[in-house]
């Protein structure tokens, strides 16, 4: 399979990546790991005119954590790099989801921020951002802004960015307590988009839930924020009672459709279930929750 | 010199912009006029002849195209050519000659790591960047590594004993004797 004919610029910095999209007009796609981008093209559902190959930027492949706990993701970041850094081994929702992420060798290749962009209902990486209450920073020719996710996607393969403007960024903020949480996800094998797939996020403070963030994969044209069962968990402790309520809620939330990877209330008992299956795995909840 | 856009387009049009390209393979210089929609794995069969890689699914699932690109396993599929250029590639026939196998190559004929061979380049690939990293594998983490490379004909388990096997000849110790594993 070829993609059809396309043009190809492989600018060095943030900034003519920028000129090279306001000139291509809205023919022109940013490519940097291409595991989602490069099968469309081969498949022709997508073909831009203009690819704008970012691979060659310099300075967009980091992971760093602020002095305050921020963790930021370069637009370059593969998922190989997060899934073995010490400072996403410390946040356990993305500890968790970094090796479910697609097979090893798309890892290799693929972004974080680009599966982000991509904004498939599918990806993972948008749940777990979501769950944490991320960001993503765009640049354009106007500077940079920060868009909230749940602002970011706009529809399924659809995002908030201008023509002109790259992802350079994506940010998840400091925990104002311990984080603890995980992610869950069915797959039939390595590789498989999401039959369903859940991720968790609460911080702790002196056993009390100060933040929490659920977020659903694969189970509605987009992804979903299951805020009504993340906020019953805010305020008290990690109770029986309040992981049922909110893995329910989070079941309620989904939006799942019966297709060839299971029906729509498989799916949507699957969510509950993991929803559950993570909140009593956080270490304090194994007396109150028993 | 290789003009490859010819091949897949036919006749050559003008209005086509190609891109020259210089990209490290199996430790060799090779330069190619392409078509940027060239991917890296019809750039190496076809372009360079070196078809060794194979193309399986062509929809980034199976792995069979694994080259390494710059020591790390990548789908030549899900690559463009041009996106090699200043880059270095291994593909399978960078890892031994028919006289002197590499240790993984080895590995695979000790322990019968494959019956069809289709997957193999590939899976061996995805070995060798393994084994550059962690030289001595668990079972569990062989089967980690490879979850990118399918296998229709072994179910597996001859290809992780395969792994293990050249995993301890490179450690330089003496690999399980030809069919004693359990």
């Amino acid at each position: 399979m070829y993609p059809a004919r396309f043009r190809y610029e492989a600018p060095r910095t943030v900034d003519e990546a920028i000129d090279l999209l306001r000139a291509g007009g809205g023919e022109a796609k940013i490519l940097a790991g291409g595991q989602s981008l490069i099968p469309l093209l081969k498949l022709r559902f997508a073909s831009p005119e203009l690819l704008v190959d970012i691979n060659e930027v310099r300075g967009l492949d980091y992971l760093r954590a602020d002095p305050d706990g921020t963790i930021r993701i370069g637009a370059l970041c593969r998922h190989a790099t997060i899934e073995r850094s010490p400072i996403v081994a410390a946040q356990p929702t993305m500890a968790a989801a970094a090796p479910l992420i697609a097979d090893p060798i798309v890892r290799n290749r693929g972004t974080l921020v680009g599966s982000l962009c991509h904004a498939d209902p599918q990806g993972d990486w948008s749940a777990v951002v979501t769950a944490l209450g991320g960001h993503v920073v765009a640049q354009g020719p106007r500077g940079r802004r920060t868009i909230d996710i749940s602002q970011f996607v706009t529809g399924p393969f659809e995002t908030a960015l201008a023509m002109d403007e790259l992802a350079v960024e994506a940010v998840v903020p400091a925990p104002r307590g311990t984080a603890a949480g995980g992610y869950l996800k069915l797959e039939r094998r390595v590789g498989d988009f999401a039959t369903a797939g859940a991720a968790v996020a609460v911080e702790l403070a002196g056993g009390v839930v100060v933040r929490a963030g659920i977020a659903l994969t694969g189970v509605g044209p987009a992804t979903i924020d299951a805020s009504d069962a993340a906020a019953v968990l805010v305020g008290s402790p990690l109770t029986a009672k309040t992981i049922a309520e909110a893995a329910a809620l989070a079941g309620q939330a989904a939006q799942p459709r019966t297709d060839h990877r299971g029906s729509a209330d498989y799916k949507r008992h699957v969510v509950t279930t993991f929803v559950e299956r993570i909140l009593r795995r956080i270490p304090q909840t194994e007396e109150s929750a028993a | 010199m290789t003009s490859l856009f010819e091949e897949i387009t036919g006749d050559a049009d003008s209005s086509v912009p190609v891109r020259r390209v210089t990209i490290t393979v199996n430790g060799q210089p090779r330069t190619a006029d392409v078509e940027p929609r060239l991917l890296l794995a019809h750039l190496l069969r076809q372009g360079l002849r070196l078809t060794g890689t194979h193309t399986g699914c062509d929809t980034t699932n199976c792995g069979a195209c694994t080259v390494l690109l710059d020591g790390a396993p990548v789908k030549s599929c899900t690559v463009l050519a041009v996106q090699a250029d200043g880059h270095d590639v291994t593909t399978v026939e960078g890892l031994g000659t028919p006289g002197e196998l590499d240790p993984i190559q080895e590995g695979f004929k000790q322990e019968h790591g494959l019956q069809c061979g289709f997957c193999t380049p590939g899976m061996m690939l995805t070995t060798k960047a393994l084994l550059e990293e962690n030289p001595d594998p668990t079972e569990d983490e062989v089967r980690w590594a490879l979850g990118g490379n399918l296998c229709r004909c072994t179910g597996y388990q001859n290809i992780v004993k395969s792994v293990l096997w050249a995993a301890a000849k490179r450690r330089g110790e003496v690999p399980p004797a030809e069919g004693s594993t359990s």
